[in-house]
């Protein structure tokens, strides 16, 4: 890890232990904004990892944002972090300056595209509509990647200027509609190079992975340190080789969904990631399914009921597993991908850098 | 608490030039082979593959010079397992000698040990079994009962050896007797030797495998003598010499890659435009393989540091070999086929080859049971 890695894991861990309590969970569930929680990120630097120094970000690199991004998934912090972290970087490839506040990322669904147009006076215009935005009513602003003049263009709109019918996940985190009639825009400006016009969904699906692995890893901890406390049968649940072969079982998924997620970071710092993103969308989703369950049937009823916080991982995990595609689709588009190369191609593309 | 540490690791450049040079001799030594053939990998006997092998200096790449190595990289080693791996090649042969004979002698045999073994290892001529398993003793290895009792400069040997792949086809073996009985301490007085398995006293017998094929032995052991210079060690070092090196032998690209001619031949099989449950299919198995990949390699880069990743080389094989017995599953849900020995498409003989080599996938170097153990007991769980 990087020295700016390593900063930032220690900041976010820090942060979040002391930030993120049970109580401050359930208040975001019933629709307080956790405006203390987002004012400590922005202030320790943690929002705008990938934004370069010279925008107000930490110039890092998608293996640092990653830390952050898992961390959050893991403390279940109730706000759009994930979302800026990649709104951020987004504005910073279209050489567009970047407000403080959260952000958010539009369009999140495949089929529903955005449109960019003209307006008077030299400006842009956005229509259309996106659902299931996360935070799309609460974030400052939406950034928004359409066709616009020629090719893909990255949009910032402010708050406001979208009509806004709210929704939620099974984790109780806003995922709203946001309806665009040539809705005013802040700036717009071609794409960076590297961004394709479903580069929300393709780094949307990157950073929930993460998010995904930092949620199983805290299943199990929980798990593993419920079965040591848990007694029953005059000893510790988890002295029961059937308890303890689960618990293993978790711990392989686990593993493999962090290392899926942060490959995939990694491969994003170096080259087109999609094979990598849809790999780990694909392996940390299945893991979220698997993993929720073990974790579960290890707690038993107590894990069943709204007053432990068992749920507040295992409810975003069923969740993010669909949200910026879902397993089914990615494993689709990676079959398709490596169907139509064939299968003499399939080891070097596997190998290759 | 986070017990498991899996990071990203690159390979070093010259590992991705090393890469093409392996893959060009493999295309003109595997030529069109059919899969159900590649299917056999690292099962696959092949003294002259592993003849040709030893001549390009792949066998005990990592090994000092001076013994006939190439003081390569263990990442570098890496990539050549790999390699061969993925394209199923022959390389049963020699395999036990260079990832675990080798290594041991490198560690703890005498300098006269390794002069006389290693140098022939690399050529590709001198092959090894492993004498573990007893009768009553398989996962609880600790409990064996073969013993080596001192005599005349040497040991006398007397028990039983079974699942001894290729004992049969290897000339010697690393084995683990019993040289002392400490009562209450079964891990102690284990020693491991050298045997040399033309040992007038040592009856080889075919175990003949739910297949049909013949690569488990039997190996009897009555009055067989052991030159005390084919100890590996001191006398009850051998505990710990069997698990030393387990991360190597548990997190290495065979423990995820045993199915991959099935995965090739089906992506062959469903053509370039598959319908959609087939795609998804297809795209599963890649995911897995990608992530599996990462963290092998993740293992590989702890131990060329130096770190002793016995855990992780747990979850890996766990994780890896309950994939690799997935494969065939999942072609057996998704297509209507039959698997097949003599007849069919080449689809249908490599799933009946695998079905039926799956079930030891997660048996062979440790059970799944004794590996979820070993990863419960880093979960603070035991």
């Amino acid at each position: 890890m990087s020295e700016l890695g390593s900063l930032l894991a220690d900041t976010v861990t820090r942060l979040f232990n002391n930030l993120v309590t049970k109580e401050l969970i359930e208040s975001a569930e019933k629709g307080v904004w956790p405006d203390k929680l987002w004012r400590a990120l922005e202030e320790g630097g943690l929002t705008l990892p990938l934004v370069p120094e010279s925008r107000g970000g930490a110039g890092g690199a998608w293996s640092d944002a990653h830390v952050v991004v898992r961390a959050a998934g893991k403390h279940a912090a109730p706000v759009p972090l994930a979302e800026t972290i990649v709104a951020g970087w987004l504005l910073g490839e279209a050489a567009l300056e970047v407000p403080l506040g959260p952000l958010t990322i539009a369009p999140v669904e495949g089929d529903e595209p955005l449109r960019l147009t003209r307006a008077g006076g030299g400006g842009w215009k956005v229509s259309g509509t996106a659902s299931r935005v996360p935070w799309g009513g609460a974030a400052a602003h939406v950034v928004v990647v359409a066709e616009g003049d020629g090719g893909p263009m990255v949009a910032l709109v402010a708050r406001g200027a979208a009509r806004v019918v709210s929704d939620r996940n099974l984790a109780l985190e806003p995922r709203d509609t946001l309806v665009f009639d040539g809705a005013p825009v802040v700036a717009a400006a071609a794409a960076g190079r590297r961004i394709g016009v479903d580069a929300v969904i393709l780094y949307g699906a990157l950073v929930r992975a993460a998010q995904m692995a930092g949620a199983l890893e805290s299943l199990l901890e929980q798990s593993a340190r419920y079965a040591t406390e848990r007694r029953q049968f005059g000893r510790p649940i988890g002295n029961f080789q059937a308890i303890q072969h689960n618990l293993a079982l978790l711990a392989g998924h686990t593993a493999a969904a962090g290392m899926a997620a942060q490959h995939a970071f990694d491969v994003a710092d170096h080259t087109d990631p999609r094979r990598a993103v849809a790999a780990a969308k694909v392996r940390c989703g299945e893991a979220a399914g698997l993993g929720a369950g073990i974790a579960h049937q290890v707690h038993g009823a107590i894990g069943f009921t709204y007053e432990h916080s068992l749920h507040f991982s295992t409810r975003r995990l069923w969740s993010w597993r669909a949200e910026f595609g879902s397993e089914s689709r990615w494993a689709q588009a990676l079959g398709r991908a490596a169907a139509a190369r064939g299968a003499e191609h399939l080891w070097a593309d596997l190998t290759a850098r | 608490m986070s017990v498991f540490h899996f990071e990203v690791r690159d390979l070093p450049p010259e590992g991705e030039a090393f890469r093409e040079e392996v893959r060009a001799f493999l295309r003109q030594a595997m030529g069109d082979r059919p899969s159900v053939r590649r299917a056999r990998s690292w099962g696959g006997f092949d003294p002259d593959f592993s003849k040709k092998l030893g001549a390009r200096g792949w066998i005990g790449l990592t090994w000092p010079k001076r013994y006939g190595g190439q003081e390569r990289s263990f990442l570098e080693r890496y990539v050549l397992l790999e390699e061969l791996l993925a394209a199923g090649a022959p390389a049963g042969a020699h395999w036990v000698a260079e990832r675990q004979s080798g290594p041991l002698l490198l560690r703890f045999g005498t300098e006269a040990q390794r002069e006389r073994f290693l140098p022939s290892i690399v050529r590709g001529e001198t092959y090894f079994a492993i004498g573990m398993s007893e009768p009553d003793s398989g996962s609880d290895l600790a409990s064996i009962r073969t013993r080596a009792v001192p005599k005349d400069g040497g040991y006398v040997v007397n028990g039983t050896k079974v699942w001894t792949s290729n004992a049969h086809r290897c000339q010697y073996a690393i084995a683990l007797f019993r040289t002392a009985v400490v009562p209450d301490k079964k891990h102690e007085g284990l020693s491991q030797f050298l045997v040399d398995l033309k040992s007038p006293g040592i009856a080889i017998r075919p175990i003949i495998d739910l297949a049909g094929s013949h690569h488990f032995n039997e190996v009897v052991f009555q009055d067989a003598f052991v030159p005390e210079d084919m100890r590996v060690g001191g006398e009850g070092d051998g505990w710990k010499q069997v698990t030393t090196e387990l991360a190597f032998e548990r997190s290495g690209p065979e423990r995820y890659l045993s199915s991959i001619a099935l995965i090739l031949e089906l992506i062959h099989h469903v053509g370039p435009d598959p319908e959609p449950r087939a795609a998804e299919a297809v795209g599963r198995l890649v995911a897995q393989l990608t992530t599996l990949r990462q963290m092998s390699l993740s293992v590989a880069g702890m131990l060329q540091a130096g770190q002793n990743p016995n855990l992780e080389a747990a979850v890996v094989k766990d994780v890896g070999t309950t994939f690799e017995q997935s494969v065939p599953e999942l072609v057996h849900a998704l297509m209507d086929i039959e698997p097949t020995i003599d007849s069919g498409s080449d689809l249908q003989q490599t799933l009946g080859y695998l079905v039926q080599r799956a079930p030891s996938f997660s048996l062979r170097g440790g059970t799944r049971e004794v590996l979820r153990g070993i990863i419960a007991r880093g979960l603070g769980l035991r």
